[in-house]
């Protein structure tokens, strides 16, 4: 009954391209939004930053990025965890070479740097493409946390080849470093999030979306209506990296504070990220927000319920953790091969309807 | 009637749970182990034995200074993120003292662990210059760390060829991370030292391919090699270097690759094999007989309770040994049995392992006698060379413990330490 679209009408082109056309839908996003960004912060604590919200946010903007490049532009990436590592190495460099700049600005230029890098390994999708593309950017991983390993000038020559984050602020506040609070690291992500999920969502539904999405259905055939392959391919692997070095600045500054390269952004971040727009939804907003709370959520609440709740050892959670959250994504896919986003879309024609299917 | 009743139970019945949770104030001690993945043939027997001995001393003493400890195990899988987020799901819980067990998750926590004000204790693992306690004020790593046990190794090496070894060849091969970068410094600065040619082999993350590594060694045929491996890595290089007939004998791995485990899959090949340790091995100690009886028949060990008497059991025993001496020397100090993280460091800060003590704990001459002071948070770094007897399957001890080289050392210490702490803005000092 709550759920209509009867009298909520549309006056302008406005109004009729609005992300969220369902009033019941603006106003559960509009209070969604005060709670993250007024209640939350006053009540969250060290556990609930560092545990689940950081790596939630951090995760979701990487999978915005690598969902523009997958689920809106069709070209496969298997170099997420490398592109990630550009951002973090970027961002080391650059607080570490210039400490007065704020650390905003650091983040920014680390997704740039990253987006330059992204273009440098998208130029052979102009090429190849589908599983081949694949192997490409897995090269581009493996090439990048080599060079970062193997090249001293990266991590300042360190004796133990790891990088760590001293602390920088915005308006007096530390962001990063041990001292920094758990609200302000919140909100710093969360704003970035924010500020990633909006530039991606109008992205997508202006001409270069288009363009993309135009590569991605048939590429010969946007070709032939005068879509620039070159140009939509480019531009997707651009906007892709730019996000997803944002993601590995503030997985590597904010959220880690020190990371080896290794470990942190290893070809499984690149499959971790994948997974979250397969079963968040490919090409959607919205789905790359729900695999990474997906994903990241789930099997933090099955350690606290199988560990804390139940009393079970350490060994047997850990286990039945990779089982149940490996049966959970078999189940979702086999369920709804589109993913979370889909499965969402058609509870929501369903809610339309209700009570009244017929 | 009846209803009320069954309230009022249940009523009494929650708030008796209620109360009951928090059971007054225990002695917390997080166990992050790693019993899942790649590393947990190294990483359940040294929680088994840190556990143990905790469990031990409930049964038998009541706890330290009659309050009881509590052990928080949180699995972190060698893995940094689930590490953080064991530490930031521990923390709250009172956590007197953090030993994760992993180079790359002691790095995260050391600035972490200093700004909350609980001390982190890196047995023989983490940063190196952490011996600098008057820049890490609350980062301990005695009795030994890594530089000192490159430092071993050459000097063992150095015996053997009585007193030169300039023109030889080393090599190193090493697990690609931070933990197994530690070395390279001080081997490089020991080659200058000594004149010997350093070959270096990283392995990556989780070191199951070793066959160019393997290949290279061959090809090359370095007099020496040392490993810096650590979990499936180990028993792979073991088996490689069998696989190409590297002599045994001078294949020296540091204490984190000196495991039964480690040994066992090659068979009689790995006979001869060689590591450093900086405590003893075996089960020959009274504190095994009070172990059986307390913890094992009781149906009270960690784990399956099947490794009792490793190396590493041994050593996470140790661990929990040093932990809970530096307990009870913080509760002598500060007069309460109830500690805070902070008396714990300073208890650590003030620990004496002394021969008496240790005969004591039913552990006589189970590890070198040292002390920790402010300026020194890394012991003596003493440490000795044990060999692996395939036949009888077990390590014996084939050197006395000896020094590091502490003229190349303690420079190194200084630079790195002085480094950090202009870094992070830390004024050096012991108040």
């Amino acid at each position: 009954m709550l759920y209509r679209e009867a009298g909520d009408f549309k006056t302008s082109y406005r109004e009729d391209n609005q992300s969220f056309p369902i009033r019941f839908d603006r106003i559960a996003v509009q209070v969604a939004l005060v709670l993250a960004l007024l209640v939350v912060p006053f009540v969250i604590n060290d556990y609930w930053a560092n545990a689940v919200a950081l790596p939630f946010l951090i995760y979701a903007i990487a999978a915005i990025g690598l969902n523009i490049l997958v689920g809106y532009c069709g070209q496969v990436s298997l170099g997420t965890g490398g592109f990630m590592a550009v951002g973090a190495y970027a961002t080391y460099k650059l607080m570490t070479a210039f400490p007065e700049v704020s650390i905003i600005v650091h983040v920014l230029l680390a997704g740039g740097i990253t987006a330059g890098v992204g273009v440098l390994f998208g130029l052979p999708s102009l090429r190849i493409k589908g599983f081949y593309l694949a192997v490409a950017t897995l090269a581009a991983q493996f090439f990048l946390v080599w060079l970062f390993n193997r090249v001293p000038w990266f991590y300042n020559n360190s004796a133990s080849g790891q990088i760590s984050a001293p602390e920088r602020g915005v308006l007096g506040q530390a962001v990063t470093g041990p001292n920094a609070e758990a609200w302000v690291t919140y909100l710093f992500c969360l704003l970035f999030l924010l500020f990633c999920a909006l530039v991606a969502r109008n992205l997508t539904r202006g001409t270069l979306g288009r363009s993309w999405m135009a590569i991605r259905d048939m590429d010969i055939a946007a070709e032939i209506i005068g879509v620039n392959p070159l140009k939509a391919k480019l531009t997707a692997f651009a906007v892709s990296s730019f996000f997803i070095g944002i993601s590995g600045s503030l997985f590597f500054a904010v959220y880690l504070g020190a990371v080896e390269v290794g470990e942190a952004f290893g070809i499984n971040k690149s499959f971790l990220v994948l997974f979250m727009i397969i079963i968040g939804g490919l090409g959607r907003i919205a789905g790359s927000l729900m695999g990474a709370a997906f994903l990241v959520l789930l099997p933090v609440l099955l350690k606290n319920l199988l560990v804390g709740g139940f009393g079970w050892p350490t060994d047997l959670a850990a286990h039945l953790e990779f089982m149940i959250v490996g049966g959970l994504i078999v189940t979702f896919l086999v369920a709804e091969p589109h993913g979370l986003a889909q499965l969402w879309r058609v509870g929501k024609e369903k809610l339309r309807l209700w009570p009244f299917p017929h | 009637m009846a209803t009320n009743r069954l309230k009022a139970a249940g009523a009494a019945l929650v708030s008796a749970c209620l109360l009951a949770g928090p059971a007054a104030a225990d002695l917390v001690f997080p166990d992050l182990s790693y019993r899942t993945g790649p590393y947990a043939a190294n990483g359940i027997p040294f929680s088994d034995g840190y556990q143990d001995y905790m469990t031990l001393l409930n049964e038998r003493d009541g706890g330290i200074g009659g309050v009881a400890i509590e052990v928080l195990e949180c699995e972190t899988g060698y893995n940094t993120e689930k590490g953080v987020e064991c530490y930031e799901a521990t923390k709250g819980e009172g956590a007197l003292l953090y030993q994760p067990l992993s180079t790359g998750i002691t790095y995260q926590l050391i600035p972490k662990a200093t700004a909350d004000g609980i001390p982190v204790h890196s047995m023989g693992y983490g940063r190196t210059s952490a011996k600098n306690g008057e820049v890490f004020r609350w980062v301990f790593n005695y009795p030994a760390n890594y530089w000192d046990g490159a430092s071993h190794a050459i000097n063992h090496i150095l015996a053997e060829n009585d007193g030169d070894i300039s023109g030889k060849k080393i090599a190193l091969v090493y697990h690609n991370s931070a933990y197994g970068k530690e070395p390279i410094r001080t081997l490089e600065e020991l080659s200058a030292k000594h004149g010997y040619e350093l070959m270096l082999l990283p392995v990556d993350h989780p070191g199951q391919e070793q066959k160019s590594q393997w290949l290279q060694i061959r090809r090359q045929k370095p007099d020496n090699v040392i490993m810096w491996g650590w979990g499936v890595m180990n028993q792979v290089a073991i088996q490689e270097a069998v696989n190409i007939r590297y002599p045994m004998e001078n294949f020296i791995g540091i204490w984190w690759s000196g495991s039964e485990n480690d040994v066992l899959p090659a068979g009689d090949g790995a006979d001869g094999y060689k590591a450093l340790t900086f405590h003893n091995l075996g089960d020959d100690y009274p504190v095994y007989d009070d172990l059986q009886s307390y913890v094992v028949d009781a149906g009270k060990a960690a784990g399956a309770g099947d490794q009792l008497g490793t190396a590493l059991y041994n050593r996470g025993m140790y661990a929990a040994m040093l932990a809970t001496e530096a307990a009870r020397t913080a509760q002598e100090i500060h007069g309460t049995a109830d500690i805070t993280p902070a008396m714990m460091r300073d208890g650590m800060e003030a620990l004496e392992m002394t021969e008496e003590k240790m005969a004591g704990l039913g552990l006589p001459n189970f590890g070198p006698t040292f002390s920790v002071t402010c300026s020194n948070h890394g012991g003596d770094g003493l440490g000795a060379v044990a060999q692996w007897d395939a036949g009888a399957k077990e390590w014996s001890l084939i050197s006395d413990y000896g020094p590091a080289d502490e003229e190349v050392l303690r420079p190194l210490i200084i630079a790195d330490s002085t480094a950090f702490a202009e870094e992070n803005g830390i004024t050096p000092g012991c108040n």
